[in-house]
């Protein structure tokens, strides 16, 4: 259900479809059926500024984003060539003012991130028919926008969004806990305990005559069990905090606790499942980028290119892959670590007596001719999201290779700068901008802090801080959410300290 | 079809228009912010239209990137945050600002609002009036070059079918001289209200560029309002020492002139333009003056007898903006004083910072002249 009453792609480009799609059959690559549309820029940012879907709940900040992008394509600072959404079937968008060697280029590397949305794990969980959910979003949202007022709404999914990243992106895959049990089934489910404090001290006092009662329960002891008992009672009620253990995904927190009205558990709600939906895209943007490279390159240098369109190929797929000084492309990173891998796989350098060597001449020549490279890249698609993509095969020749580095930001100079060529300061460092989708850990601890209903989140520190002004505008919008103050340990100038908001003031303080 | 994302950019556009309005204050002091663009907008840093999430400062942070370059070496410039402080803040985060486009005459009017303007009466009403003509009706003749076509063929299918002539299979359609309609226009006289605004300031050595910045602030929202309110607008520039003349707009704010200051001599000027280009009947004329107050001594008296004769009988508003300079002994305004009682539309105002131009705005243009 495309906004435009679907237009068949002119015969030209039918045809070059089907031959791509033919070519990137014949390599192994698997996908759903992709259907193309043609765009004009215009269309196309309106596409991308909600995110690849057609319709999407009113909200500014898609149009914020749409004025963003055809103010830089008016202004020749950016060009957005073609959009695909995880979907089945794909939808995939080109851009109309393309040039025919580009629409060719395009083509092909969207049968790469095709075949990537169906074949990576970490989009198994996501929902297909997420073209219609969407939309089903957006109704809904509308829907309350006609009851409850447009600023209210407004304002609302500006909150919601405010905390969209405190999701738990591994939570599709694994039971983190088991099913809720709400306190009223449990209580139903163990009807006959007595209630607890009821008489406490006769547990461990023995039956006797009232004459031997001195001896046989002498008072000291029964006081001081009685002293120990309700220590340990103590002890396992501060213990038993709310929630049980730390909760990543604070979302769902909210929905569980939060106090909210039908429609804005529901608005909540969207907002969770739709940031579901994006963040493995996030999770594997270097690897879906680099497959979807890999591809096009293959088929366009092997098949796909006439003598005149070689120039422009050129021209196109060295610009995707331009390298910069203080930003990683993640086209390029994706493609030459998959290439690599190939190589490595195709000459055997990997096993326990490639590592053991460590002469590194022979390392370099090392070729066993075992040509398994194309094997180990599909398995690689397969399984990988970014971060373990980089922590399994970034080796220090391929960072020497590329000419990585690291670097960090001088506080004395309020410059960034080169801090080392070492391999696993940069392996290091590449991990940390990746775990978590480069955002800092949050969790919540405690619902109930200091006994008032607080909300209390804690900042895992892992040696960057927080941007105060952003994080305390986001405390605010939390305190819209939770009704009540709201608390942030982290480490504030070295020392672990606690920004509130009590819903008119911030607060900082040490710990 | 109306698509959703006009309506979110619609929107988006609203909250622009709020926030600027919220900060209107800010943007009225701090004129740099304001980044003037061609003849109609202006771009403004606008505070807080991000969604504001947890982020990473960039104290400690790092990343990796690839190329050349030693270890040590600089590759860019960080954020200026303002975090690592590590001080309580009532005040929420103001670091986030995207740069938006607003006409300048929103911006008006949002001045008007803020300050509570009142609309301007403009004098000389109906005196100047142009004439406009407007296509806007049909006739049964006329030259043949205002034909209206569509109409013509449409007359001319329905007398067709009306007298069975009309063949759907051979569609032919021939008008008469009959059917022939032709578009015609009507005139309309409306009236135009015309303004000249004549900035003068003192570029003797005792201004310093702080002074001058006060002044460029404040004539750039006396521009807007005033443009909001006319339909032309002349602005003409004069700068003083001891001997005035007229400048361009850029050399006015830019001049810096040496040597005694006599602002008889800016009086004058500013008499001769006015009574030479514009007859003062028909103009509504603004002066407005930007002074330390330093002036020689003696010239005080012909500048007051000046302005009682010359400028205040035919302007709509003398303005008198005296800005404190470290070197200036203001003492003109207390010369213009004396005669505030009889001068209705003599405005006086002393602007000792940045701060007090809003209060300087509001009386100048308070008056609703």
């Amino acid at each position: 259900m495309p906004i435009s009453v679907q237009r068949p792609l002119p015969p030209e480009l039918a045809a070059i479809q089907q031959e791509m799609e033919g070519r990137a059959r014949d390599y192994g690559l698997d996908f759903f059926e992709t259907i193309f549309e043609v765009l004009d820029y215009e269309e196309l940012s309106m596409f991308a500024a909600y995110g690849g879907f057609p319709v999407r709940y009113p909200h500014w900040r898609f149009g914020a984003q749409f004025d963003e992008l055809m103010k830089g394509y008016a202004y020749g600072l950016q060009k957005i060539y073609e959009m695909v959404i995880n979907t089945d079937p794909v939808y995939a968008y080109l851009l109309s003012s393309n040039a025919i060697t580009d629409q060719k280029l395009v083509i092909a590397h969207v049968y790469g991130h095709c075949d990537f949305f169906k074949n990576n794990a970490w989009f198994s969980q996501t929902n297909r028919k997420m073209l219609d959910q969407m939309a089903n979003h957006a109704s809904r949202v509308s829907r309350y926008i006609d009851r409850f007022g447009f600023e209210a709404v407004e304002q609302f999914i500006d909150a919601c969004l405010s905390i969209e990243d405190l999701i738990d992106m591994h939570s599709p895959h694994i039971v983190r806990r088991e099913t809720e049990t709400t306190e009223v089934t449990k209580a139903l489910a163990s009807p006959l305990q007595a209630p607890a404090g009821d008489q406490p001290q006769n547990t461990s006092k023995f039956r006797t005559k009232d004459y031997l009662e001195a001896y046989i329960n002498p008072p000291e002891v029964l006081r001081a069990e009685a002293e120990e008992r309700s220590q340990k009672e103590q002890e396992r009620e501060k213990q038993r905090t709310f929630p049980e253990s730390p909760q990543r995904d604070v979302l769902l927190f909210l929905l569980e606790h939060a106090p909210l009205k039908d429609w804005q558990h529901d608005v909540l709600s969207i907002i969770r499942d739709e940031a579901y939906y994006f963040a493995p895209q996030g999770q594997t943007k270097i690897m879906n980028e680099g497959w979807a490279s890999y591809w096009h390159s293959k088929i366009m240098t092997r098949h796909g290119l006439t003598d005149a369109e070689i120039i422009d190929y050129a021209d196109h797929h060295s610009g995707t892959m331009a390298t910069s000084r203080n930003r990683l492309n993640p086209y390029k990173l994706g493609i030459e670590l998959l290439k690599d891998i190939e190589e490595r796989w195709n000459r055997g350098q990997f096993g326990p007596e490639y590592e053991d060597c460590t002469d590194a001449y022979t390392r370099s020549q090392w070729d066993k001719q075992l040509g398994l490279g194309r094997q180990k890249i599909f398995e690689v698609r397969r399984v990988h999201n970014d971060v373990t993509f980089i922590d399994e095969f970034l080796t220090p020749e391929f960072c020497l290779k590329q000419g990585f580095f690291e670097y960090r930001f001088n506080e004395s100079t309020n410059y960034y700068e080169i801090a080392s060529r070492e391999f696993q300061m940069i392996k290091t460092q590449l991990l940390d901008g990746l775990t978590n989708h480069g955002r800092p850990f949050i969790s919540v601890v405690d619902g109930n802090y200091r006994n008032r209903g607080e909300l209390y989140l804690q900042h895992q520190y892992e040696g960057i801080e927080l941007r105060q002004d952003y994080a305390q505008d986001t405390l605010a919008n939390l305190e819209k959410l939770w009704g009540r103050p709201v608390h942030i340990e982290t480490i504030i100038d070295e020392k672990p300290s606690i920004i509130s908001f009590d819903g008119s003031t911030h607060e900082i303080h040490e710990k | 079809m109306a698509r959703s994302i006009d309506r979110d950019l619609q929107r988006f556009k609203d909250i622009v228009r709020g926030r600027v309005r919220e900060n209107l204050k800010k943007y009225i002091t701090h004129g740099e912010m304001l980044g003037r663009q061609g003849r109609d907008v202006v771009s403004i840093p606008v505070p807080n239209i991000d969604i504001p999430h947890f982020r990473h400062g960039s104290k400690g942070s790092g990343g990796v990137g690839q190329g050349e370059g030693e270890v040590g070496s600089p590759i860019g410039q960080g954020q200026a945050d303002g975090d690592g402080q590590g001080q309580a803040g009532d005040q929420p985060g103001s670091g986030h600002y995207r740069e938006v486009e607003i006409a300048l005459d929103e911006l008006a009017e949002m001045l008007g609002q803020e300050l509570e303007l009142p609309r301007i009466e403009p004098k000389g009403k109906n005196t100047i009036t142009t004439s406009k003509d407007k296509y806007t009706s049909i006739r049964r003749t006329g030259p043949e070059s205002l034909r209206h076509i569509k109409r013509t063929y449409k007359r001319a299918l329905r007398r067709m079918i009306a007298s069975n002539d009309y063949d759907p299979r051979n569609p032919k359609v021939i008008p008469t001289r009959d059917d022939r309609l032709y578009r015609s226009w009507k005139t309309t006289e409306q009236p135009e209200t015309n303004a000249l605004i004549v900035y003068m300031m003192d570029v003797s050595g005792s201004m310093t560029d702080d002074q001058k910045e006060i002044v460029r602030i404040e004539s750039f929202w006396i521009d807007a309002w005033l443009r909001n309110q006319y339909d032309g607008i002349d602005i003409r520039y004069i700068i003083h020492d001891a001997v005035a003349k007229e400048v361009d707009e850029d050399t006015f704010y830019h001049t810096r002139e040496s040597g005694g200051t006599r602002i008889s001599s800016a009086y004058r000027l500013a008499r001769d333009i006015m009574h030479h280009e514009y007859p003062v009947d028909d103009w509504n004329i603004y002066f407005f003056q930007f002074s330390d107050g330093d002036n020689w001594g003696e010239d005080n008296k012909s500048c007051v007898d000046m302005l009682m004769q010359d400028l205040l009988p035919h302007c709509n508003l003398f303005c008198y903006g005296q800005v404190e300079s470290p070197y200036g002994s203001g003492e003109f305004i207390r010369e213009l004083r004396r005669i505030q009682d009889q001068w209705e539309n003599l405005t006086l105002s002393e602007i000792d910072n940045k701060d007090a131009i809003y209060d300087s705005i509001k009386l100048f243009l308070g008056k609703g002249k």
